[in-house]
């Protein structure tokens, strides 16, 4: 019993170690139970009703016509929706802009951060500060800074002459997305340079030391030791944060509505779902979205295990 | 990456004439400058956003849609914490995502530590596989089975006389669809926690005859209580701050969450057509207040569980 927890019995238990293996298995499955079973039931469960649903014409209200296997009668008009494709086009642009300005200026803000100074402490508590807030609630609060008359956007562009006239920066298809993009990007910088941090907190100083011993210049030390040792979190803060943009819902949905020309991908799935009450074809665009993000995954992670080599 | 300068030893080397100013207690003042502006400009960045909902929410309205803007209020009023607080519809709010958030945090929690218990205790077959479901779980996109869950919560036959009950349009609809995203994250970081205890304490408890689950509660448990708290709080924020599910499973505003509720916010008594911004913001401020207090108070902690969430995946 008492080798329960260590991972090598003692030698002269090993007599009784089919018995206890035995066990722990029995115990360990027992415990596990509930949670594979809410797993199963929330997550897998529903993942394999969507894949069936995609190949069925599903209406919510099935007062019409029964619901029927139609096979890929769903997938084929979704490969001609140019709605799914402006959606889908949308999403991946939204998801390019947010991503590679959110790492850029999450790395430096890491760097600067992750320097010796007097409120380091303070600092990263504010920088958690946008991330704990509701997206909802950043996207109203943006929404009224950039509101055209009364927006404090406008004024102090104007005040410091970047801005010759105020504009409607939501209602402007030409700056629709570069605002959604900004409230993204205020939001989630600070959680992506608190996860480089936390990657270059474990980078060891003396390498460091030993490079300026040598003569390196601070550029050459960033490029030669900073970058290649910070990989790992790098790789994993820009996996989650694609993985985010690419499902984005709420930012949209609040400053937008279903506007058509501003919508995602989640956003075309969720109303053809809720608003319309298609469920077979909002099945299928929800696993075209899957696969999306999937590819987006292999990319990621096959990019970062050959440049590992 | 100053640091890596300002530790570097004085090796005898040729020091040209900048590097020698940057070493005088003047140059060393100066090089500094640029830092405390990149340093200013992060802390403005973060959190000039939460000062203008602040002001504008101890505007009146009248000065609130009036040019040229004012940075400051110049007669604070709290009338628009007072129409948010008394209205019916925002009571309601808070109470409804203070039950869903939580109730799915304690269902995360005690579900999760049992799991934890599990794979980070015992050895058996098929445990890093159950760790690779978990982690594959958190970055599922919800989306992807929105239409599945609607049609479920909307009541369906399971098998026989079994029927799954119908929850749409009520807190269970969320209770229950929340779990997807807060459940696997829990037994990712508590697993990680629990593997951090030493073994001994565990040892002596089975040595006086204590059975597993006696030894999860009255041992184990009290010991990662610092990891329960971090977790549970990441689940708490993140069903106080879901909205996809939360739009899509409610229906009736009684029964609205904050985030609904924030952005179908209409004036009391209302003008259809002027947005109550003044209340809107207060209701901003209502709501993120105790989020950024518990952040503040326990931000160590979460960075802790955050990074134990990504960067070890």
């Amino acid at each position: 019993m008492s080798t329960v927890a260590t991972p090598a019995p003692a030698p002269r238990r090993r007599r009784r170690r089919t018995g206890l293996q035995r066990r722990q298995t029995r115990i360990g499955w027992l415990l596990l139970l509930p949670a594979l079973a809410a797993v199963g039931f929330v997550a897998i469960y529903p993942l394999g009703k969507t894949v069936y649903e995609s190949f069925t014409n599903q209406e919510f209200l099935q007062g019409l016509e029964p619901t029927k296997w139609v096979g890929l009668d769903n997938y084929r008009t979704l490969w001609h929706d140019t709605v799914f494709r402006d959606a889908a086009w949308l999403t991946i642009k939204f998801t390019l802009i947010t991503v590679s300005f959110e790492f850029v200026l999450g790395l430096i803000i890491a760097l600067v951060v992750n320097s010796n100074f007097k409120g380091r402490g303070p600092m990263r508590a504010v920088m958690l500060v946008p991330w704990a807030i509701p997206t909802v609630v950043a996207a109203k609060m943006w929404q009224w800074m950039l509101d055209d008359v009364f927006g404090v956007v406008n004024d102090l562009g104007m005040k410091l002459h970047i801005l010759s006239h105020p504009y409607a920066w939501i209602s402007d298809p030409a700056t629709a997305l570069g605002s959604v993009c900004a409230v993204d990007i205020w939001k989630t910088t600070p959680f992506v340079a608190l996860l480089l941090l936390a990657g270059l907190q474990v980078i060891p100083r003396d390498l460091y030391e030993a490079a300026s011993v040598d003569g390196a210049s601070q550029l050459q030390q960033f490029w030669r030791i900073t970058l290649p040792l910070l990989r790992p979190a790098i790789a994993v803060t820009l996996i989650f944060r694609t993985l985010d943009a690419l499902r984005v819902f709420d930012v949209f949905s609040v400053f937008f509505g279903n506007r058509p020309d501003t919508q995602t991908m989640a956003i075309y799935a969720q109303s053809t779902i809720v608003g319309d009450g298609h469920v077979g074809y909002g099945a299928a665009i929800s696993v075209a979205i899957f696969l999306i993000i999937s590819v987006f995954v292999v990319i990621y992670m096959t990019f970062m295990r050959v440049t590992e080599e | 990456m100053s640091t890596a300068a300002e530790t570097t030893p004085a090796v005898a080397r040729p020091v040209s004439r900048s590097r020698a100013f940057r070493r005088s207690p003047a140059g060393r003042v100066l090089a500094k400058v640029p830092f405390w502006i990149l340093i200013l400009a992060i802390f403005v960045y973060a959190l000039f956003p939460f000062y203008w909902a602040l002001r504008s929410a101890f505007m009146p309205a009248t000065e609130l849609f009036n040019t040229p803007i004012k940075y400051f209020p110049t007669d604070p009023t709290l009338a628009n914490f007072r129409e948010v607080l008394s209205s019916n519809f925002f009571q309601r709010a808070l109470l409804n995502s203070t039950i869903v958030a939580g109730s799915v945090t304690l269902v995360s929690l005690a579900i999760g530590s049992l799991a934890a218990y599990a794979l980070g205790r015992f050895r058996f077959h098929g445990r890093t596989f159950v760790l690779y479901l978990m982690l594959s779980m958190t970055i599922f996109p919800q989306i992807a089975i929105l239409g599945a869950l609607y049609t479920m919560i909307s009541g369906f036959h399971i098998v026989w006389f079994i029927n799954f009950p119908k929850l749409y349009d009520t807190p269970w609809a969320l209770i229950f669809t929340y779990v997807i995203f807060t459940l696997p994250f829990t037994i990712w970081v508590l697993t990680s926690f629990m593997r951090g205890l030493p073994g001994d304490l565990e040892e002596a408890a089975y040595v006086d005859g204590a059975t597993p689950l006696q030894v999860f509660y009255k041992v184990l448990l009290p010991l990662i209580a610092p990891g329960l708290v971090t977790t549970g709080l990441l689940a708490f924020i993140a069903a106080w701050n879901e909205y996809l599910y939360a739009v899509s499973f409610i229906q009736s505003p009684s029964h609205y969450t904050v985030p609904v509720a924030i952005v179908s916010f209409t004036a009391k008594g209302g003008n259809a057509f002027q947005v109550p911004w003044g209340q809107i913001m207060a209701a901003t401020v209502v709501v993120t207040l105790p989020l950024i207090a518990a952040t503040l108070v326990l931000q160590r902690r979460i960075l802790a569980g955050l990074t134990a969430g990504a960067v070890k995946g």
